[in-house]
């Protein structure tokens, strides 16, 4: 006993035993809790628990090979929309309270008003995968593992190109598990001065009115 | 004879009523099988990706010699054109669409491409292992100077 109280620290004796292992417990318990409550907002069910996504972007992606394939292995809403790591996770938490807002609002409550923000929604998200090297698309697809023997024709010559101009997946795989946005690709009218879409070469950005006809010479 | 139509129509009615039944007794295009029959497994499958195929005659729309899969050609976004539109055919290696393309209806030349052109396999088709339904001994015309 001796020896044990020798080596106790003074605000322990301060507090008591029993508090100290109550509070150690009580760490325990919030800690997990934080934790637990923090995985349930991250599940596919708690996702598509508002009919916004599950109307609309879920539905879409259940085409997609992230969701259906060969060897059942599928990528789940926040792989892709979550970061991983504990700091980058804490902040897009934190930047997700904004839309609780605009859930509660109705924002995009109806497909209609959601494709009349497709342009937006998608442009936020390419933004930020941009900005973080495409970190959720590389969670699983290392291009230091890949194998260009395995790849199509197309996808080996292509891939080792872009990682030499420095881009990152999103640049060009846009648009791969949702909808895209509409786009001006010059064809007709139909979206004409819609969203002019980047590979990689400037930041994807609206096409804006004066942007517009030196986008069109340099197509020449 | 008059009446006939009317008794099958009077069948209709009669089967549409036991329609399960009905269904089992369809048959696909294809041929004699049940559309319960026709399993998933055995469909087609898409061929590897290849080089540029040859035509087989003038003026014959390219056909599609890589995977399609997941291309989708929406109101909002025509996959193709991600990479065979003229200004990103020099960076992806692919097909530039042909200046056909940009004709319209009156054989006027426009700066876009021409919204009838928008449905790319409407002519373009990508290539599956399928058999030939029908024997054919088509031979191309000989080319010009042959």
């Amino acid at each position: 006993m001796m020896s044990l109280d020798k080596f106790t620290p003074a605000w322990v004796k301060r507090i008591g035993l029993a508090t100290v292992a109550g509070l150690f417990i009580a760490g325990i318990v919030f800690w997990g809790g934080f934790n637990w409550a923090l995985e349930a907002t991250n599940k596919e069910s708690f996702c598509i628990g508002c009919h916004e996504m599950e109307e609309n972007v879920f539905k879409e992606y259940q085409n997609t090979i992230h969701y259906t394939n060969r060897t059942g292995v599928r990528a789940t809403c926040p792989d892709c929309h979550v970061p991983k790591e504990w700091g980058p996770k804490m902040i897009r938490k934190i930047q997700a309270s904004n839309e609780v807002l605009h859930k509660i609002l109705g924002t995009i409550d109806t497909p209609e008003k959601f494709n009349a923000k497709r342009g937006q929604l998608a442009q936020n998200e390419w933004k930020r995968m941009k900005a973080n090297d495409s970190q959720e698309c590389r969670n699983c697809h290392r291009y230091d593992y890949m194998d260009y023997t395995e790849q199509g024709n197309r996808a080996a010559r292509t891939h080792p190109q872009a990682f030499t101009d420095g881009k990152t997946c999103i640049d060009c795989h846009k648009g791969i598990a949702h909808q895209l946005p509409a786009i001006d690709q010059h064809i007709g009218k139909q979206n004409d001065g819609a969203v002019a879409i980047s590979h990689g070469e400037k930041p994807a950005e609206p096409a804006k009115e004066e942007a517009k006809p030196e986008a069109k010479a340099e197509s020449k | 004879m008059r009446f006939i139509p009317a008794l099958a129509l009077a069948a209709a009615v009669l089967l549409s009523g036991v329609g399960s039944v009905g269904a089992q007794e369809l048959v696909n295009e294809i041929g004699n099988v049940t559309i319960e029959g026709n399993s998933k497994i055995d469909m087609f499958r898409p061929e590897k990706d290849q080089e540029t195929i040859p035509r087989n005659f003038q003026k014959q729309p390219p056909l599609i010699p890589h995977s399609i899969k997941g291309y989708n050609i929406t109101q909002n976004f025509n996959k193709c054109m991600d990479c065979h539109s003229k200004e990103r055919a020099e960076e992806t290696g692919a097909t530039k669409v042909a200046k056909s393309h940009y004709l319209d209806r009156e054989d006027k030349k426009q700066s876009n491409i021409s919204p009838r052109r928008y449905f790319c396999m409407q002519c373009h088709v990508p290539q599956f292992d399928a058999k030939p339904l029908v024997a054919n001994t088509y031979k191309p015309a000989a080319k010009r100077g042959e």
